[in-house]
């Protein structure tokens, strides 16, 4: 009895395995495939990511990430339907088949790579830094050394920061509760993506605060498709359309349009893109 | 040995991509565990300690013959007892954080509260459970019956010795089971400190498998394994303490 059991898990984890290894090497095309019978691709973005995925006054979710998420949904000629998604479960919700692919401000990172399909041109970058009060002004990164900073839940660069600097990373499980505690001068600073503290410095409501220091770590942002399909369609058709989309300057249209702070990163793209046929 | 240990889940999480036990070979994520776990223990002593006291003072207070007294207990327990602790940690550390004094920094901009994060989760989980161990106490000084405390008082006995003395001993052994549960349920809670930044345990497993998404289902599996240790130390203190103080023909 016993010996039967074992002989049929070991068969069925040996089939299971056969079956991982042959999902590598040949593209079945699965979530392209139902997207495409479906008539309408799931998307998930950020909705509390100001100017990249946000909800505007009548809750429906807008921002640059939605404008690319449409932008792919028009050229694969199917319905966009996007899903609210948090730095948490964005992977996850991929994994299950929850959404068909994401674009939620994810930095492409080695690890993650390993669990969802980053596809490469990646479509933005963004580095860390930090927002302090102009009364402490801090000019480099050491200054910060000992000292307690504000961060967020799920960056990665906390750990970054806490081993080259010595900087003691105190971590809120969402940016208002960070945000709060610099404002009640519980920690010198707030430690974060430089373009998103460029929007808050840019809304008026940090009139006290700076962002002072050389950005660091510049991070290239990936959107992810199902593993198994990096490779196959999915994946290199989002690679064309974000290249095509470099080239033809549409994302650095689109960055003015949320009025983002210009990065150097999309003009270089541009320029390394450029069609030779067209100078 | 150590040598094999690490290795062997270097080479799992080779194999298994979702399988990272990261924290049983990197030494820096180790340490993390180890410094979640010492504020987690920190938090759950605290917390229990101060919650039993609280919840022994407050069943004395409920018998007080002032009745603002009375009152103001019940309002403590609807309050703490029919609230979310974690809005009640939210409150405490932002809301009344604002009104304790501060210490200015060296810098001259930085002000640190007297109360820090850990000082607040302990006072509001404490408050939290206390009210249950209040009503817990209450349940146990009901079933003393009233003629031991009137045979304690024809004695000679005065309010407070009746209550130390005689009703308290005997009610603390009828409310141990259900203190018991109360005291588990506290120190699964302090993991809601994560919302006011205590580096507990959650905080750091939070923190890893942020860093390392490979790791998030072992991180997982080791709170597991850790809170079923904690829990499992303190209820078998619990059993001991329950049979040491056993009286024949008084409860268990």
């Amino acid at each position: 009895m016993l010996k039967k059991l074992i002989t049929k898990t070991l068969a069925t984890a040996s089939a299971f395995s056969i079956m991982v290894a042959s999902a590598h090497a040949a593209c079945t095309n699965d979530v392209w495939n139902k997207v495409m019978e479906r008539g309408k691709v799931v998307v998930g973005v950020k909705a509390d990511y100001k100017p990249w995925g946000f909800r505007d006054a009548s809750g429906a979710i807008v921002g640059m990430e939605i404008d690319i998420a449409q932008a792919m949904a028009d050229a694969m000629g199917v319905e966009l339907e996007t899903v609210a998604v948090q730095s948490s479960n964005r992977m996850q919700f991929l994994e299950q088949g929850k959404t068909d692919m994401f674009i939620a401000t994810m930095s492409d990172r080695e690890d993650r790579r390993k669990i969802v399909g980053i596809t490469s041109p990646p479509y933005y970058t963004s580095g860390t830094n930090i927002m302090a009060p102009k009364a402490l002004g801090f000019k480099s990164w050491e200054d910060l050394r000992g000292k307690d900073v504000c961060g967020k839940q799920g960056a990665f660069y906390n750990q970054v920061v806490t081993n080259r600097y010595g900087v003691n990373v105190v971590a809120f499980t969402g940016n208002a509760e960070a945000k709060q505690a610099l404002r009640d001068k519980k920690c010198v600073a707030w430690v974060y993506d430089d373009s998103s503290i460029g929007s808050d410095l840019a809304s008026g409501e940090f009139d006290q605060f700076e962002m002072p220091l050389a950005s660091e770590d510049d991070n290239p942002w990936g959107l992810a498709v199902p593993i198994a399909e990096r490779d196959c369609v999915f994946g290199n058709f989002m690679s064309g359309l974000i290249f095509n989309m470099h080239q033809t300057g549409q994302l650095i249209e689109l960055e003015k349009k949320w009025g983002i702070q210009p990065t150097k990163y999309l003009v270089d793209q541009k320029d390394k893109y450029a069609d030779w046929l067209a100078k | 040995m150590l040598e094999a240990f690490t290795e062997f889940f270097r080479q799992m999480a080779e194999e298994y991509p979702r399988w990272n036990f990261i924290f049983f070979y990197d030494e820096r994520q180790w340490n993390r565990i180890v410094s979640g776990m010492k504020y987690t223990l920190i938090l759950s002593v605290a917390c229990v300690i101060f919650s039993v006291i609280i919840g022994v003072v407050g069943a004395w207070l409920q018998g007080s013959s002032n009745a603002w007294v009375r009152r103001s207990v019940q309002g403590y327990i609807q309050f703490f007892r029919n609230t979310p602790p974690f809005v009640q940690l939210l409150f405490f550390y932002f809301a009344l954080g604002q009104f304790t004094p501060t210490i200015l920094g060296d810098d001259g901009w930085t002000e640190y509260p007297i109360i820090s994060n850990v000082g607040w989760a302990i006072i509001s989980l404490s408050f939290f459970a206390g009210a249950f161990n209040v009503e817990i106490f209450r349940s146990g000084i009901e079933a003393v019956p009233e003629s031991t405390r009137e045979a304690a008082s024809s004695l000679g006995f005065s309010r407070l010795q009746t209550y130390t003395e005689v009703v308290l001993p005997l009610a603390f052994r009828v409310s141990l089971p259900a203190l018991n549960n109360n005291l588990v349920n506290l120190v699964k809670t302090t993991t809601q400190a994560i919302g006011i930044a205590v580096p507990e345990l959650l905080y750091e497993s939070v923190g890893i498998w942020n860093d390392f998404p490979s790791a998030q289902y072992p991180t997982m599996l080791l709170l597991f394994v850790a809170f079923i240790l904690l829990v499992g130390i303190l209820v078998y203190g619990m059993h001991r303490w329950e049979r040491a103080m056993k009286i024949p023909g008084y409860g268990n």
